[in-house]
């Protein structure tokens, strides 16, 4: 077969064109749920696990007979880990797919690069992440922790095991700074003192000279929000340079992207932290939900904190939905504005009507052996931080990311 | 008095790392006037090849100080052959390509190795300096800074396949006429540079959380150092190394690690602002 260079330029284009097309498959009165995630680039160590989560929700939820009657059907996109992406796949969602609702995003950046095209084409929106706080925009519902869930619980154990003395290691952008803050007034309320807060910009990977500050002041504890690869340096180098006996450590972010099973067992363990997830929390919730997943996916286990949070938002929305009997976006806002439940593998997960955040169970954690051992289980925290600045009920038409002063 | 201790091995050990990230760079581009934008990417290679050699049974020491240097070495090897042979003199072409090398190599590594954080714990116990503890693996980067500055002195100044590596650089027509071949001489340089990127990610894995992108961290940082050192290959290095390297743990310790960085970015122009030809083009003029 002869093949001139315009017929393989023009199959190339043919192929490109056909991959970039989502993969929709069309029933006739399907409901449409769009996807909106990192499934390649940087971020698919976090997004990769929320596809497959979207997808095993949907699965059981056409098993039980879809909702409302009517199958449920994935528009996903993968947005590569490029914030460009969001904007151009949100507008594609609303104006050419024209889904019922929206689950997605990953980064706060990507969030808020797609919130206002959900709003203004009133599709409606879901955050599944744990975040910085403060979102206050009744097209939108998060169920990820906040900092005052995970922090209020994790600052009093970790006091409570070390002492009152506390040292903050914080990445250097708004999820670092505001949660830094929030460690500062729960220390200070248990009665204790933060001696020093020292900021990471994200590609700082050589902590040496930190390590030996954090001895200069001799704090009893450490609390470590820091984020991605080369902060998980940090938790390595306290370990390599004999600390970890020494000092007590606290994290805010490690173990989200599974970094635990990263890190070695002398790396790891007794490192304490507090979310709304762990693989080895002990119910029949979450043993049914890793089969499923395992047997979904060829045995993998690579579930973690927001993937499950993805898995609880959908089921949420669904929830909400049937309540509503209709998947008209109002309809199912004051459906799920009732105060919906449901138990996840992470446990209870309730809707707060007046900040659309969620009241969940955080689980205060120790690193054990690769595994994050549950210690303690704080049931349904209220999102304090959010709800001291947003009244969606007394306020339905705001829109802003509000800043937490403390 | 410990405290002072702790803070000279401190800043050893940022000076020791800065050569360490620099040397495969300050060959490849000082020596080679090749700008590798994908050295990052060599290291990040070096890395990956001594976690890959460890997983497999190889002892720790063995897998950082030859598999990841004779590993990316030939991948070096083979980019000179393939790529960059034919660019010899063409700086912005050079740039081009290497930056699209550093873009496929991050997304080969993501194809084998996933996009998820990698790492080996250190090999190397800390201890204890009165109150304080110390990473002791600090000391054997030191060691093997010192160890390299050494042994790229010895081969360039004592060998003669370093003379005839050096004259070629100077002047590659006048060593084609003494009978050597350029081009040889040229693969086997780049092939020693990349080796030395290659042993730099290797050393520095044991510290860090590994993934493909891990690179990108030290381009920066290896281009300035190599950049402020001027002409001379090593008297450059250590100098503007040393130079950074100190600025940065001074403000580190006195005020934070953002303005560490920040000082050393302040430092770096600055002597380039007082000294465009590198600190060598004024300082230690004429040495190696």
């Amino acid at each position: 077969m002869s093949l001139n260079r315009r017929e393989l330029l023009g199959g190339a284009a043919a192929l490109t064109t056909a991959s970039l097309l989502p993969n929709v498959t069309l029933a006739a009165d399907a409901i449409k749920l769009g996807s909106i995630l990192d499934t390649s680039g940087i971020f698919d160590a976090y997004g990769k696990p929320m596809d497959m989560a979207t997808r095993l929700a949907v699965a059981e939820i056409n098993e039980a007979g879809g909702l409302l009657g009517r199958p449920v059907e994935v528009v996903a996109y993968d947005t590569q880990s490029d914030m460009a992406l969001y904007s151009q796949y949100g507008q594609q969602l609303t104006r050419q797919d024209r889904v019922d609702v929206v689950h997605g995003g990953i980064l706060s950046a990507s969030r808020e690069a797609i919130r206002q095209t959900m709003r203004k084409s009133k599709t409606l929106y879901f955050y599944n992440v744990l975040y910085e706080g403060g979102v206050c925009d009744r097209n939108i519902f998060i169920n990820g922790v906040t900092p005052a869930q995970q922090v209020e619980a994790l600052v009093p154990y970790a006091m409570g095991k070390s002492g009152k003395k506390v040292y903050i290691l914080a990445a250097d952008y708004n999820y670092g700074q505001i949660t830094a803050r929030w460690i500062e007034k729960f220390v200070n309320d248990n009665g204790g003192e933060v001696v020093a807060t020292d900021f990471f910009p994200l590609d700082v990977s050589d902590f040496g000279s930190t390590i030996a500050k954090v001895q200069t002041a001799a704090p009893d504890l450490v609390i470590a929000p820091l984020v991605g690869g080369a902060h998980l340096s940090f938790f390595r180098q306290w370990a390599a340079a004999g600390m970890k006996d020494r000092i007590a450590l606290a994290s805010t972010t490690l173990g989200v992207g599974n970094e635990h099973k990263v890190l070695t067992p002398e790396e790891g363990n007794g490192i304490m932290c507090a979310y709304n997830y762990s693989q080895e929390l002990d119910t029949p919730e979450n043993a049914a939900f890793k089969e499923k997943w395992a047997a979904m996916f060829n045995g993998d286990q690579s579930m973690h904190e927001i993937a499950v949070s993805q898995y609880h938002g959908l089921m949420t929305w669904a929830e909400g939905v049937r309540q509503a009997g209709s998947i008209e976006r109002d309809a199912v806002i004051a459906a799920l504005e009732t105060g919906i439940s449901i138990t996840g593998p992470g446990g209870k997960v309730t809707v707060d009507p007046n900040t659309h955040h969620a009241v969940l169970d955080v689980h205060l954690m120790e690193m054990q052996d690769q595994q994050m051992r549950v210690v303690e289980t704080l049931p349904q925290r209220q999102p304090i931080d959010t709800q001291a600045v947003c009244d969606l009920s007394a306020n339905p038409d705001d829109n802003t990311q509000y800043e937490i002063e403390i | 008095m410990d405290l002072t201790f702790v803070i000279l091995v401190e800043m050893l050990y940022a000076v020791a790392s800065l050569v360490l990230i620099s040397a495969g760079l300050a060959v490849v581009f000082g020596m080679m006037k090749v700008i590798n934008l994908a050295h990052g990417e060599f290291m990040m290679m070096g890395g990956y090849a001594t976690i890959t050699a460890v997983n497999l049974g190889v002892n720790v020491f063995v897998a950082m100080l030859v598999i990841a240097p004779l590993v990316v070495g030939l991948i070096g090897l083979v980019v000179e052959r393939l790529v960059i042979r034919h660019l010899y003199g063409r700086l912005v072409d050079t740039m081009l390509a290497t930056w699209g090398l550093s873009l496929v190599f991050i997304g080969l590594a993501t194809m084998i190795f996933g996009n998820t954080t990698t790492g080996i714990s250190t090999p190397i116990p800390g201890f204890a300096v009165g109150g304080y503890q110390i990473n002791g693996y600090n000391f054997f980067i030191i060691v093997v800074s010192i160890l390299l500055v050494i042994g790229i002195y010895a081969v360039l100044r004592g060998t003669r396949a370093g003379l005839i590596a050096r004259g070629t650089m100077q002047r590659a027509d006048m060593a084609a006429a003494l009978g050597y071949s350029p081009d040889r001489i040229y693969m086997a340089t780049f092939f020693c540079g990349s080796a030395l990127s290659g042993l730099a990610g290797a050393v520095l894995a044991p510290l860090v959380g590994l993934v493909p992108t891990s690179g990108g961290a030290y381009i920066a940082k290896a281009f300035i150092t190599v950049i402020a050192g001027g002409p001379s290959l090593i008297a450059g290095l250590v100098s503007s190394a040393t130079s950074f390297g100190v600025i940065s743990q001074i403000f580190t310790f006195a005020i934070s690690p953002v303005i560490g960085e920040v000082a050393l970015l302040i430092a770096a122009v600055v002597l380039l602002r007082t000294m465009p030809q590198g600190i060598t083009g004024r300082f230690f003029k004429g040495k190696l």
